[in-house]
């Protein structure tokens, strides 16, 4: 069965979808990104989709619910890369993709993601202050 | 009138079916010109109707064709199954209406993407969608 692969980026997961999604496939990378981010403890999910020319009811609801999902274990979810076609489609279609950040490309997904989390780093620091 | 130019029938018993489906739609809609917009349209709509024929009814046919009524070309997607048939199909055409587990945004979705469209369903016999999508509608 064909795979989505997801590739870990220090704090980061990224998922780049090449293929044509179907039900399926949409479903086991919703499974296998929850996955993901309980085991790699990441702290942010990107999603590509520049790749995808359409997105229809089903898949819009897997990108939303990845979101939540991921949202429970402490990982923001940015998805970039929409072609315009496809958003006008989806607000058409009447699928807002409501709680989901989404940004125009990979680079400015990674900055806006940077920007919503708090890197373990800083936080050890605070502690710090805290004991001393 | 509306006059067919080319048929093709495609069988979608399976999900991975969709994707030829969008495919062949994507080809057939490229030579009347249509716009990308519009082809975004047509296929997530073919793709909603697909979906549905595969969950509700266990499969189907979709038979494409490139159609033309005056000066306009677009494309029509007729979907064929012999499904349980829809009992009430006014409520199944309400936005979040939905017997399974989806968004109900299947079947009103699609209505609104479309130029064109027609629903027949019998109980116990079966259902027929037909979707026209005109290149500039």
């Amino acid at each position: 069965m064909d795979k989505i692969p997801i590739l870990r980026m220090g704090h980061f997961l990224l998922v780049t979808i090449q293929t044509d999604l179907y039900d399926r496939l949409a479903m086991s990378l919703e499974a296998d990104l929850v996955q993901m981010v309980s085991k790699t403890n990441a702290k942010g999910v990107l999603i590509d989709i520049s790749a995808q020319s359409i997105v229809d009811s089903f898949m819009g609801r897997i990108i939303g619910n990845i979101a939540s999902m991921c949202k429970i274990l402490d990982a923001e979810t940015v998805v970039v890369g929409m072609q315009p076609a496809v958003a006008i489609t989806l607000i058409e279609l009447g699928l807002e993709l409501k709680g989901v950040h989404t940004a125009l490309n990979v680079e400015k997904g990674m900055e806006l993601l940077q920007t919503k989390i708090i890197l373990p780093t800083e936080d050890t620091s605070d502690d710090d202050d805290y004991s001393a | 009138m509306i006059i067919p130019l080319n048929k093709e029938a495609v069988e979608v018993k399976k999900e991975q079916d969709t994707i030829f489906l969008r495919n062949r739609i994507k080809e057939c809609a490229t030579k009347t010109g249509m716009g990308l917009v519009n082809q975004t349209k047509l296929i997530t709509a073919a793709s909603e109707l697909a979906r549905n024929m595969l969950r509700y009814a266990g499969g189907g046919n979709v038979l494409v064709e490139t159609v033309s009524k005056g000066r306009e070309n677009g494309v029509r997607l007729t979907f064929k199954d012999t499904g349980p048939g829809i009992p009430d199909i006014a409520m199944a055409m309400k936005d979040g209406y939905s017997t399974g587990k989806s968004l109900g945004l299947g079947l009103p979705g699609t209505k609104r993407l479309v130029s064109e469209f027609d629903i027949k369903s019998t109980p116990g016999t079966g259902t027929v969608i037909t979707i026209i999508k005109w290149k500039n509608g």
